[in-house]
């Protein structure tokens, strides 16, 4: 799962300066990053890199640990033993993703409490994929299908991003992302092969989870006022709409050979461009559900700050376990 | 040398659970390398959550966990200073050596 990074309308900073830089440094550590070196934690780096970098990182790794949530949902319920198995392993890639993320970010000196502390006050934005409810069984398949192939449509750049750390977790991440694309996709295979409510329920997950997947890949470039210097920086690969478009190209025809229909009346085959044109996306929507007014926001961190204070007594119990057994050692 | 948090980490360290960096041998005979960090209480627990996150795919058949904090690393300012002096001595590297064409096995 994934997040581009988020930032709500009405926030200004856009791209942060680099003013207060020394030149000198600033120079050297741009033509490293133009010359496709890998930037490590220990070497210089200005200010607002870091900064960028610790923002998308920790959006990205919240999103893996939402992303959780309206899957897990679905645990319980889902229609055999097979499907069970594959899912609960779906979700606990999911969780793992999230640590691989935290970690890379904790490089950049922010400390694991502080983020998940952003998370649970609702500072810290995560996909907005995730403020939207799962409804059916045929959202699981969507969600592998869509949102996942979203993902890996923006990750598989960010395995070349400039911060190292970063980079090495995506690589692991895009590893195991490609089973979570195709697993979704048999689901709505099946569905759609199947009888025609089934039919039907896959049609209309389809319908739901469209709009919200192009939605993943961020504001369009001339509203994406961080997107020059991320990919000056080589942050970011690729821009949202150059992503946006590739991912829209690759999954129409998915759609067509197991018999659904993309729900947008201008999506056209553009001869000329070799690339389908699209119809606009409402991003007021988009906005709305980053500010977090989605129908689920509110539970999604309600669902997170109590898994999160339930497990207090368990972190607890190790620590003392901890201190104790160290202390029995110390005096032996 | 400077004694970092570790070769990874160079931030606050986590208030509440040590860092731990974690290394998998793939199959015997090879050397485990190093893949990613955890937080955990204790060794025991740092190998279990290097198996959940780092072994869930039979990635490896052994695991070593490090507390961060253990590890010394160089300093990126001493690049040149470390490095470099190897870029000048090519000869030693075989192909540095000319041998007349037609002479084998060497």
């Amino acid at each position: 799962m994934y997040t581009t990074e988020l930032k709500d309308k009405n926030q200004k900073s856009a791209a942060l300066s680099v003013a207060d830089e020394d030149p000198e440094k600033l120079a050297a550590f741009e033509a490293r990053v133009a010359a496709d070196d890998f930037i490590e934690p220990k070497d210089w780096m200005p200010e607002a890199y870091r900064k960028t970098l610790i923002r998308q990182i920790s959006q990205h790794a919240h999103s893996e640990i939402v992303g959780m949530l309206p899957e897990g949902n679905w645990i319980t319920r889902a229609p055999n033993l097979r499907r069970k198995a594959i899912l609960l392993a779906k979700v606990q890639d999911e969780g793992g993703h999230g640590l691989y993320l935290y970690a890379a970010a904790e490089t950049l000196g922010i400390s694991r409490e502080e983020m998940i502390e952003a998370l649970h006050s609702g500072r810290a934005k995560y996909s907005t994929i995730f403020n939207y409810p799962t409804l059916t069984w045929a959202d699981i398949g969507a969600i592998g299908w869509l949102v996942d192939g979203a993902a890996i449509m923006n990750q598989v750049p960010l395995q070349r991003t400039s911060y190292g750390p970063y980079a090495r977790a995506m690589v692991r991440i895009c590893k195991e992302e490609s089973f979570h694309q195709r697993q979704g996709y048999e689901i709505m295979c099946v569905l759609a092969a199947g009888t025609p409510e089934q039919k039907r329920m896959a049609q209309d997950a389809l319908n739901r989870w469209w709009w919200p997947s192009l939605m993943m890949f961020g504001p369009p470039d001339d509203k994406s006022p961080n997107t020059a210097q991320s990919v000056r920086w080589r942050i970011k690969r690729e821009t949202n709409d150059e992503l946006r478009q590739k991912f829209v190209d690759v999954t129409v025809p998915q759609a067509e050979a197991i018999g659904l229909r993309v729900p947008d009346p201008a999506l056209k085959w553009d001869e000329a461009r070799g690339a389908y044109d699209f119809g606009d996306i409402n991003w007021e929507e988009f906005y709305a559900v980053v500010r977090g007014e989605g129908a689920t926001a509110k539970e999604r961190i309600q669902a997170r700050t109590s898994a999160w204070e339930d497990g207090a007594w368990v972190r607890e119990a190790a620590a003392t376990h901890a201190s104790k057994r160290a202390m029995r050692l110390a005096a032996e | 040398m400077s004694k970092a948090s570790s070769s990874e980490a160079v931030g606050p360290t986590n208030s509440s659970w040590p860092l731990w960096e974690v290394f998998v041998r793939a199959k015997n005979g090879l050397a485990h390398k190093h893949v990613g960090s955890v937080h955990a209480a204790d060794e025991r627990m740092a190998i279990e959550a290097a198996r959940d996150v780092y072994t869930r795919r039979m990635e490896g058949v052994s695991l070593w966990v490090v507390p961060s904090s253990a590890i010394v690393a160089s300093d990126p300012k001493e690049t040149t200073e470390l490095f470099e002096p190897a870029a000048d001595k090519v000869y030693r590297h075989p192909t540095f050596y000319t041998i007349p064409e037609g002479v084998k096995n060497i």
